[in-house]
């Protein structure tokens, strides 16, 4: 009991190590490991399961190269890079808004902005399900008014994982974007103008670029969770429009070909590991501008 | 803002602003309109019925869900909340801490993975120790994830606690045990409440680690609503989705006030 | 931090009745030096990393004095309470609190109280269970505990304030209740760090005169440290000067502000001209030096070394008489520039190749009649004057 700052963060690192980083690196141990013939795996090294990324095998055991996989990858990252992209456009308005309110009115949208997030997220992409779903509230509306007879569903197709992955993560953009709004100092705004910028000047120049760190660090929060969503694609793609997420989960689940699933699991988290560090590099470049600058 | 040149106005944010927040809101309005509509088709309005709330209630599979999701978010946010709590004492507070950047992103190391990556770890552990108790293994998973998120508030308000308070109590001659349990802990609980509350919400919340984990008997009110849907929407769901959202909002509201009554006890 | 589980508590001496010759309450000194020694500062040095905050140093505060540390930000007075207290370690040397080495104690086991810059009264009690705090961990009984926190709140005058909570007082309350709190164990030394800082300056001259009366009735050791030499000035039994992390000159406020040590006294420490000086011959106490205004001065010394060439010469503004009141050496002079102050005027009034800055009280009847470019006579006195090595 002497020294508590070993004691201290003991149950942390030691939880850590043998939920995280132990399995994580037999999850690599897996991925280069052979499939078990009743699912699992055996360590035995193969590299199969990242050919398997790219190659099919053939009837004769000749590889073709097959780009299904790549799609898959490729579909995740637009996905999430639109879903953030669009979060931002929203969310950069709205957070505007809240900071023009008075201090009380603030509060109240703020909490507002967070309400939905603490309603489960089944819930929420279920209540997408209903209202995009066929004879789904939009489908009936437009029924009733006669403007259609029938149509295909609104479900099971890109936009509909969009809206259900915008909706789920929007509030992670609002609240560090209201902060750095927020934090902006009005007088640079008010000088802008008596320097004879238009309102359109203002925001280009202005404040928009002030409020680049609040919107990168939107964008984190938001790009991140996006890239390994799972819920959507299963439920509002209908399972058939594959993620990274709902492909990783299917390998340890019906498919059970755990190196493969293991396999993309790595390449999904070198995915995140790539942003986040080259946001971090980003971060400590500004910070090593600004002590030049002083 | 009647003001004509104000000129941190911009013409239509409102109405955005509006049209948003009716965006944000109209699916839950939607579900719970729909949780009354005595129909059994969702979506075709015939009449208002409370059937479906009664026979979501007497529903044993969903009661027994229930009670796995309370039961593990209970026992993961108190081991992730005790977790935590040390080691943001030790990380803010110690002096000389070796290492300290490397044990912060140690601890919030989920944070920095996707919960897929996450769900997988666990599951490959638990297949290699051979673990087959499916309540632990939900218990040990959560608590993983849900420390984190109870460490960032109690780190905050640590951070914004002026060290002054503990100082001040070890000069009036109590010792670390007595700053701690009678300075420290009363000025960061707001923090700490905050972070349990955040842990708790986060896994109720859980569906893709709890349902990478799922097993009989240890099936949880996520993955068992995960089931129901895939077996079609029914308004006995949309009972259950309401009855949540209710559930939901008032402990927001709870951790809300407490929140803002803990703001007015000022550490600076 | 929990960590250590402490039953000491019971062995410590001071939990019983107080033993009358130990305490600064019951003893009467009446001169500085006779008096027994309270802090000892010995060969103490405090480094931070690379960064050397205190040089060593060494001094003695005594019993029933009120000592105080001033000098600029920085200086290393704010650490040098802080190794007092026991919330920073020296690097090399040790501190003593009435004769025995309180090195080895954690701050929770010194007889000393501190009133903190920000008071860090704790939020979440009410003031009476801020005063009873220490009390409580030093297992006081209830009884005795209610009375002394009665006791503390009287002689604060806070008797009506006892259940509030910190967040119900202006800023003047609030540091009359630190000051409680930290009288209330009975500590062998108070420990005040810039607790006027945080107070408007109406609040903050009703408060030196309270805080010193405090002293006077208690009769306890307090170690003031500031930033504010006027503050220093009026309250302190004796200042030490700290810059640059190291002791400038120790001494009676007459001492530091008639005879100051070195030019960064003579500087800090109300307001001078300083005039480069060439020595012409030196003894013990005094110098001959020649000045920039033309003419030879003699005047008193410290630390000057024969063979020295170049000093320099302050003469405080104050103390140059003007026109009429023109003593000693005189010289004449052009005033070119002149700043009305309310209570006094500032002339600066150009001597040969010198600028010399000259302050005079606005007296009743007496007339303004210096303007700018107005030929004066001033009297420099050798005994206002003061040569100091560079």
């Amino acid at each position: 009991m002497k020294d508590f700052r070993f004691w201290g963060l003991l149950p942390a690192h030691l939880l850590m190590m043998c939920t995280l980083i132990v399995p994580i690196l037999i999850i690599i141990a897996v991925s280069v490991s052979t499939r078990g013939a009743y699912g699992g795996f055996e360590f035995e090294f193969s590299t199969d399961a990242y050919r398997q990324i790219l190659f099919n095998e053939g009837w004769s055991g000749e590889m073709e190269f097959n780009p299904q996989y790549l799609f898959i990858i490729a579909r995740t990252a637009v996905l999430a890079g639109l879903a953030t992209l669009i979060c931002m456009v929203l969310a950069f308005p709205v957070a505007y808004w809240i900071t023009l309110q008075s201090a009380q009115m603030r509060t109240l949208l703020l909490f507002m902005v967070t309400l939905p997030f603490w309603v489960s997220m089944i819930v929420r992409v279920y209540a997408w399900l209903i209202i995009l779903g066929n004879d789904g509230v939009i489908e009936s509306a437009l029924r009733a008014t006669g403007l259609v007879e029938d149509m295909d569903t609104l479900l099971f197709n890109n936009g509909a994982m969009l809206v259900g992955m915008v909706y789920s993560y929007i509030p992670l953009m609002i609240l560090p974007v209201y902060a750095s709004i927020e934090k902006l100092d009005r007088a640079l705004i008010e000088a802008s103008h008596d320097l004879y910028g238009s309102r359109m000047t203002t925001l280009r120049r202005v404040i928009l670029p002030l409020c680049w760190p609040g919107l990168g660090a939107g964008a984190i929060l938001v790009f991140v969770p996006c890239l390994g969503t799972v819920l959507e694609p299963i439920l509002l793609g209908g399972g058939k429009i594959m993620m990274m997420g709902n492909l990783i989960q299917m390998q340890f689940g019906g498919a059970r070909n755990w190196p493969f699933g293991a396999a993309i699991a790595i390449t999904l988290m070198c995915l995140v590991m790539g942003v986040l560090i080259v946001n971090g590099l980003r971060a400590m470049r500004q910070a090593q501008l600004k002590a030049e600058s002083i | 803002m009647a003001f004509k040149h104000n000129v941190r106005q911009y013409r239509g944010l409102g109405p955005f602003t509006v049209v948003f927040f009716a965006w944000l809101y109209l699916p839950i309005a939607v579900v719970i309109f729909y949780s009354f509509n005595e129909n059994r088709l969702v979506s075709v309005w015939s009449g208002f019925s409370l059937k479906w709330y009664a026979e979501a209630l007497s529903n044993r599979n969903l009661m027994n869900a229930v009670q796995t999701s309370l039961s593990v978010a209970a026992i993961a946010t108190i081991c992730a909340t005790g977790i935590a709590l040390m080691a943001a004492l030790v990380l803010v507070r110690g002096r000389n801490v070796k290492y300290r950047r490397v044990s912060e992103t140690i601890v919030n190391l989920p944070l920095l993975l996707p919960e897929i990556v996450l769900s997988v770890a666990v599951l490959i552990l638990f297949s290699q120790v051979g673990l087959a108790n499916g309540f632990l293994k939900l218990v040990i998973g959560h608590t993983t994830f849900c420390t984190p998120f109870a460490f960032l508030p109690i780190r905050a308000r640590l951070q914004g606690m002026d060290s002054d308070f503990e100082d001040a109590s070890a000069d009036l001659y109590a010792n670390r045990w007595t700053t701690f349990r009678r300075v420290t802990l009363p000025l960061i609980a707001p923090g700490v409440f905050a972070g349990a509350m955040l842990a708790f919400v986060i896994s109720m919340d859980d569906f893709i680690t709890s349902n990478m984990l799922n097993s009989g008997g240890s099936t949880t009110l996520p993955v068992y609503i995960f089931g129901l849907i895939r077996q079609g929407t029914t308004p006995e769901l949309n009972a259950i989705s309401t009855l949540i959202i209710l559930v939901s909002l008032i402990v927001a509201a709870l951790a809300l006030f407490i929140q803002a009554r803990g703001a007015t006890t000022n550490t600076h | 931090m929990p960590c250590r589980s402490d039953a000491k508590l019971q062995n410590w001496p001071w939990t019983d009745d107080r033993d009358p010759g130990r305490t600064g309450l019951t003893r009467k000194g009446t001169d500085l030096e006779t008096r027994n020694k309270a802090v000892e500062i010995r060969q103490v040095s405090k480094t931070f990393g690379r960064h050397q905050a205190l040089e060593t140093v060494s001094f003695d505060i005594r019993d029933n004095e009120f000592f105080t540390l001033l000098g600029p930000s920085g200086c290393g007075k704010t650490t040098l309470l802080r190794m007092i207290a026991g919330f920073e370690e020296p690097t090399t040397g040790q501190i003593l609190l009435h004769g025995q080495s309180i090195q080895s104690l954690p701050p929770h086991r010194r007889r000393v109280n501190t009133v903190f810059q920000n008071y860090a009264l704790f939020p979440h009690m009410t003031l009476e269970q801020n005063i009873a705090y220490g009390l409580e961990n030093l297992g006081w009984e209830k009884k005795r505990r209610q009375d002394r926190t009665a006791e503390m709140l009287e002689l604060v005058h806070m008797t009506a304030f006892a259940l509030r909570k910190p967040a119900q007082l202006s800023g003047g309350q609030r540091q009359r209740i630190a000051l409680a709190r930290a009288l209330a164990p009975e500590p062998e030394v108070l420990l005040l760090d810039e607790p006027l800082s945080a107070l408007d300056l109406k609040l903050r001259q009703a408060m030196r005169e309270e805080l010193r009366q405090l002293q006077r009735k208690t009769g306890l050791t307090f170690v003031f440290v500031t930033h504010d030499q006027e503050e220093a000035l009026d309250m302190s039994d004796r200042i030490c000067v700290l810059g640059d992390g190291r002791i400038q000159q120790i001494g009676t406020p007459r001492d530091i502000y008639e005879d100051p040590a070195n030019r960064f006294v003579a500087n800090f420490i109300g307001e001078t001209n300083f005039f480069d000086v060439e020595i012409l011959s030196l003894d013990d106490t005094t110098a001959r030096v020649r000045t920039p205004m033309g003419i030879e001065m003699t005047a008193g010394h410290r630390n000057l070394e024969r063979g020295q060439k170049e000093a320099t010469l302050s003469l405080r503004p104050e103390k140059i008489g003007l026109d009429d009141q023109a003593g000693g050496e005189i010289v004449t002079g052009t005033v070119t520039g002149v700043n009305y102050l309310g209570g006094f005027t500032h002339y600066v009034v150009r001597v040969g190749e010198a600028d010399l800055r000259v302050s005079r009280r606005n007296a009743a009847g007496r007339p303004t009649t210096l303007v700018e470019g107005s030929k004066v006579r001033l009297g420099l006195q050798a005994e206002a004057a003061r040569i100091l090595g560079t």
